[in-house]
């Protein structure tokens, strides 16, 4: 038996499938999975994300500890509230996570990490603090919904605690604020509007019930997966991973090389690689034969092998298998994939290849 | 609870087997197969014509969450294959034992009908496997 959320007795009332996910038991889908994508998609759904972890990191420190141990500046982020996303890279430069930081206030953040990872996070941030003013707080005591669609902001607004409603309203993408031990965040991994809400764990059930009340589809893993590939988005461990670093997995935007002095944790090791190697490159491929693009699949070009599928699967809105994928760099825009030993054409294309419902690839 | 038609033939890797009287069988998956998969999305048919053995692998059923072959159950000659799922592949979803058949065989021997199981004995199955 996995951990389980404060909501998993909720999900099992509503039918869930319920799958082992980083050692959680977790809802995979509560009847079909496809149609809580296309809600996501239309109106509003909301996904139980409270097996993810958020970890406050303090203290008069905390600032120059953030620039060491992320490859992204959170220097950058100037306003309370604003969120950053970044890679926690080892000296190697391959990726020991990715996630979400907020800049509460002076000395004050939060990071969102993976479940998978949480606890190996934790003890890589802690042996990185190296006699600095730091304090790590792993914030077990909460839990997180993400309220994710074109109907989010109407629908959940109106369920948060009053003073949290008019800030709520005015946040910008990518930012977040906070009430006592509530913080919300314009955020999400769905490639729609929405937001990412933290809160006591003993509150959760009540808005998860006003929620689903208010029309809120529950969503689970497995609709989270397609909007999240359709969006363009990596999943840590299948798209980067400890020996795959960000300059090979479509996260160069997310590496902060400036300023130069700035030395953070996996710099050398990823200046070398620019320096000496011809690096793959990260692209989305388009399907157009028949059949499911999967992880690990080959790509090819010309029958010779030039890479993987990283991420793949099934795109309810574009009706069509889409991947993201690792090839040798200039392969052009055309290759195939090996299904099943047989080479079914594909088209590179470029991430995301959905955005606030609408398709931004040319099928 | 998933449902099992009494009149149909079942095995072990979750097809059922309708005996069309005349020598030919139609297949498909079961109810509870197509949920254990989830929603599907593509279906790929064996080619008519194609001789097959007991056990081959001979179509694929994909859902959104992973790929899964389909096993011949007896040993025939594909004489017809479902080509509306296709376009449909959810149908399955809908109707796992109606319009969501995958395909049809005329049996090399008739006889091994006998060797599968009654909706009994796949129900038997169900319960040993949770």
């Amino acid at each position: 038996m996995g951990s389980r959320t404060p909501l998993f007795p909720e999900h099992e009332r509503l039918g869930a499938r319920i799958v082992p996910f980083g050692g959680w038991d977790m809802p995979l889908h509560y009847g079909s999975q496809l149609d809580e994508h296309h809600a996501v998609r239309q109106q509003a759904g909301v996904f139980d994300v409270s097996h993810m972890r958020p970890v406050d990191i303090q203290g008069a420190d905390a600032l120059a500890f953030l620039q060491r141990l992320l490859a992204n500046d959170v220097a950058k982020l100037k306003q309370p509230g604003k969120a950053l996303y970044s890679c926690m890279l080892n000296a190697d430069g391959g990726v020991i996570d990715d996630l979400i930081c907020y800049y509460l206030g002076p000395n004050r953040y939060r990071a969102v990490v993976n479940a998978a990872t949480a606890d190996k996070d934790l003890a890589w941030m802690h042996a990185c603090i190296q006699g600095a003013s730091v304090g790590i707080n792993s914030r077990d005591d909460l839990a997180m919904l993400a309220v994710q669609g074109p109907q989010a902001r109407a629908k959940a607004v109106p369920l948060l605690p009053e003073a949290l409603r008019e800030p709520v309203l005015a946040l910008k993408p990518f930012f977040a604020t906070e009430q006592g031990d509530w913080l919300v965040g314009r955020t999400g991994y769905t490639g729609e509007d929405g937001f990412e809400i933290m809160l006591p764990a003993a509150e959760v059930l009540d808005l998860w019930r006003a929620l689903l009340a208010a029309g809120v589809v529950p969503c689970g893993l497995g609709a989270r997966d397609t909007l999240r590939l359709e969006a363009g988005m990596n999943l840590y461990g299948q798209d980067m991973t400890e020996e795959i670093g960000p300059l090979e997995s479509g996260l160069d935007w997310t590496v902060a090389f400036e300023p130069r002095e700035r030395d953070f944790i996996g710099r050398a090791a990823l200046e070398t690689q620019q320096a000496t190697g011809e690096l793959d490159q990260f692209v989305g491929l388009l399907l157009t034969g028949r059949g499911v693009l999967r992880s690990h699949q080959p790509v090819l070009v010309d029958d010779q092998p030039v890479g993987e599928v990283t991420s793949g699967g099934f795109s309810p809105t574009l009706q069509r298998s889409i991947a993201l994928a690792r090839v040798k760099p200039g392969i052009g825009d055309q290759c195939a994939v090996e299904i099943r030993g047989k080479a079914v054409p594909a088209r590179v294309v470029e991430p995301p290849f959905v955005r606030h419902g609408k398709a931004r690839i040319a099928l | 609870m998933s449902s099992i038609p009494t009149e149909l033939k079942y095995t072990e890797s979750h097809e059922w087997v309708k005996d069309n009287g005349d020598g030919t069988v139609t297949v498909g998956i079961t109810d509870h197969a197509q949920e254990a998969l989830g929603d599907l999305v593509f279906v790929e048919l064996p080619e008519i014509g194609k001789q097959l053995a007991v056990k081959d692998a001979c179509a694929v059923v994909e859902s959104v969450k992973a790929a899964s072959d389909i096993y011949s159950p007896l040993a025939g000659e594909v004489t017809a294959a479902n080509e509306a799922l296709d376009g449909a592949p959810e149908t399955i979803n809908d109707d796992a034992y109606g319009d969501g058949w995958i395909f049809q065989l005329k049996l090399s021997e008739p006889s091994q009908l006998d060797n599968l199981m009654d909706a009994g004995g796949y129900e038997q199955l169900l319960a040993d496997e949770d």
